[in-house]
């Protein structure tokens, strides 16, 4: 039977190195499968650590695409092939300054930004949901101010309204995209103040209204006493 | 005879076994009985920790290998590293003895909680790089199983400090200094800072020194909860009471020119009680003064400075407590949320408060000026005599403001240089100093910890030498000094 030879060499690779398959996440739905198929994967898997390695591998594939994609001067993005490579001829751009770097999903932490701030030529980062970027990170940007133009933090955990305080060495940034940060206490006022802070820039958000609670709306036709001036 | 005596013995098992009504298992769970019985053995046993007169539980142990005096982020920190670099897991028994468990009066948890490395000192800047980074991992550092992870609210935005035409050429230095030991710190002009912070007048300054990273401000209450949480993880026993008494046998020796010297060992620590005349002596082998303001007062427990002056035993620890206060400041109009820790020359100081427009800050005062440290009492008029004039002179903005609050705390201040006492005593040979950094102790914590679990465990500094910090300057006369004190 091909099936069991092909989970074995699976699982091996899983073993050999590649973290993709282990922590994938579980429980989400099979996306193909004849009704058949659905319920023999699904009886094979209940029984098999085999299968079920399987399973979650070609989840990962569809589902998980980590998108580390780099642009050049005046060039498309360059983005890794399905199994996580990139092409040979990345060679070839050795002298070419890097214009933007898309490194959304990436595992980046504080000594990885390293290699980031190599490059003086930035004008567009994304940080998108990045799990490990924190104050201490957006404190190390500042070598980019005299390039970088756009920069987006939405989705990251552990950045707070202290670490976009120090975004205020960037002052050639255009866009700012800060939506969705958890670890930001009042997202309302801090927008404010971060928009204060870069008055060139856009900032991208959750609103300054998203604090406030809606009134009731007035009747236009009855005078109220309290607007009698 | 065999058969019997087994069978006896089956059926008193399983008579004990209805009695004790245990029904999953095995029959005779001996690994547990056994251990519970020697547990028991070695309690009753001298030594252990029963007491059959009296509960005896509130009291510190009978021994310990070390014994640190003082529970504040110094204290904690040198426990904390005792038991990282021990060679075996439980090698050194370290109690902590605290005198208030609250913290009313410690300068940790009054401190403004700030960290910089523009300091003119390279043992200084290494310290506070090493903090920096320790800061920075700390839930690597002080991860306790199930608990949840720290959260310092570190603010990064670094320090600027003003110099006018007088301290420009040290600034210069300085920076130089800071460079080289690889903090990052820039320069700016005048016209530089006032395009960079408009908020600020720039009369009267020559150049500012302004760091980029790992330089900001925390929450010191946090790290201090964090190390004593970890630290009772690690096993360091800890104890409410006061030090009164030190105890100490005396050698007398003759240095190789003849010269008669007496070296002292501490061999008892007497820790009162709170609010009782109970005390309990502690056996031990090192003694550590972690006690803050109060270490001048420890060290003369230990008989260090008394003798005829002019002599290493007539060389007392100059540190003594020193009042200073920090107000709590709204400013409608005030700097923004990019405003550093901002040092006047003056010595002048304010810093932002979360996202409302508060502010806090300071001043240290002139020696004459210098406040009664009997009590933490605030002195409102201070601040409006002396901090708010130069704050308003260099922040315009905070000629309207509204003080909302205030605090005092203590600087654990050496009057000789003003800067850390680190290290052994030359004659009294087991106590070790971490004490007398004068306003930057907390930012220095996890190194200075770091080097005194070095040297009492290893003889020598290993990671950063802080030789230029040992008690004997004070006797040889040599100054170490800072050129800013913030």
């Amino acid at each position: 039977m091909a099936a069991p030879r092909t989970s074995l060499r699976l699982v091996a690779a899983i073993r050999n190195g590649s973290s993709r398959g282990i922590h994938g996440p579980g429980g989400a739905a099979t996306p193909e499968g004849s009704q058949k198929g659905k319920t023999l994967l699904q009886f094979l898997s209940d029984r098999f650590y085999d299968v079920e390695f399987m399973r979650e591998y070609f989840l990962q594939r569809h589902m998980l695409k980590v998108h580390q994609k780099n642009r050049f001067q005046n060039k498309e993005w360059i983005r890794p092939n399905e199994r996580g490579h990139f092409r040979l001829e990345f060679l070839k751009f050795q002298g070419v300054p890097v214009e933007a770097v898309d490194a959304s999903g990436c595992a980046i932490n504080y000594e990885g930004l390293d290699n980031l701030l190599l490059l003086k030529e930035l004008q567009s980062l994304s940080l998108q949901h990045c799990p490990h970027v924190d104050d201490w990170c957006l404190s190390r940007l500042h070598p980019l101010a005299s390039s970088l133009q756009e920069l987006s933090l939405a989705g990251c955990p552990h950045i707070s309204e202290r670490g976009l305080a120090c975004l205020h060495h960037l002052q050639n940034l255009r866009r700012l995209d800060i939506s969705d940060l958890p670890a930001v206490s009042n997202p309302g006022l801090t927008q404010i103040l971060v928009e204060e802070m870069l008055p060139n820039c856009e900032v991208l958000g959750a609103g300054w209204a998203q604090g406030l609670k809606v009134e009731p709306e007035e009747q236009p036709d009855r005078a109220s006493p309290v607007h009698a001036w | 005879m065999l058969g019997r005596g087994l069978r006896l013995g089956l059926r008193r098992g399983l008579v004990t076994q209805g009695l004790s009504a245990r029904r999953e298992g095995s029959t005779l769970d001996w690994d547990g009985k056994v251990s519970e019985i020697k547990k028991k053995i070695q309690s009753i046993l001298p030594g252990g920790a029963w007491n059959p007169l009296y509960d005896t539980s509130h009291l510190p142990p009978e021994h310990s290998d070390v014994v640190i005096v003082g529970g504040g982020v110094l204290g904690l920190s040198v426990a904390y590293w005792l038991k990282k670099l021990e060679r075996r897991r439980g090698a050194i028994r370290v109690l902590v003895v605290e005198r208030d468990h609250t913290y009313l009066q410690a300068s940790t948890a009054l401190s403004v909680g700030g960290i910089r490395q523009q300091f003119s000192l390279p043992e200084n800047i290494q310290l506070s790089l090493f903090s920096a980074n320790f800061l920075r991992n700390i839930n690597e550092y002080l991860a306790v199983v199930d608990a949840p992870p720290l959260d310092l609210q570190f603010n990064p935005l670094g320090y600027l400090l003003l110099a006018s035409e007088k301290g420009a050429a040290t600034m210069e230095s300085n920076v130089k200094v800071q460079r080289q030991e690889g903090a990052k710190v820039c320069l700016m002009s005048p016209e530089q800072l006032q395009n960079k912070f408009p908020w600020i007048n720039t009369e009267g300054v020559a150049l500012a020194s302004y760091g980029m990273e790992n330089e900001g401000w925390f929450d010191p209450w946090c790290l201090l909860q964090g190390l004593r949480r970890k630290v009772q993880s690690m096993g360091v026993l800890f104890c409410q009471g006061e030090v009164t008494r030190f105890i100490s046998s005396s050698n007398h020796m003759k240095t190789a020119s003849g010269r008669e010297v007496t070296l002292k060992r501490i061999y008892e620590v007497h820790v009162k009680m709170d609010r009782s005349l109970e005390y309990q002596p502690v056996e031990c082998a090192i003694v550590i003064n972690a006690a803050g303001a109060w270490s001048g007062h420890v060290a003369e427990l230990a008989g260090i400075g008394k003798g005829p002056p002019g002599t290493l035993q007539g060389t007392r620890l100059p540190v003594e407590p020193r009042k200073r206060y920090v107000y709590v400041w709204h400013c409608p109009q005030g700097p923004g949320l990019e405003a550093p820790l901002v040092t006047d020359m003056s010595g002048a100081y304010f810093r932002r408060e979360g996202l409302g427009n508060n502010y806090l800050g300071g001043l240290s005062p002139t020696e004459e000026e210098e406040p009664d440290p009997g009590n933490l009492e605030v002195d409102y008029d201070f601040f409006q005599d002396k901090v708010w004039p130069s704050l308003a002179q260099r922040v315009p903005a905070f000629e309207t403001l509204k003080v909302r609050s205030a605090w005092a705390g203590y600087y654990d201040y050496n009057t000789f240089d003003q800067n850390g006492v680190v290290g052994p005593h030359p004659l009294v040979a087991n106590m070790y100093f971490a004490t007398g950094f004068s306003g930057h102790g907390l930012q220095q914590a996890p190194g200075v910890g770091r080097a005194v679990a070095e040297m009492v465990l290893e003889g020598h500094f290993q990671t950063i030498d802080l030789s230029p910090f040992l008690f004997s300057r004070f006797y040889l006369g040599e100054k170490v000094q800072e050129h800013v004190i913030i």
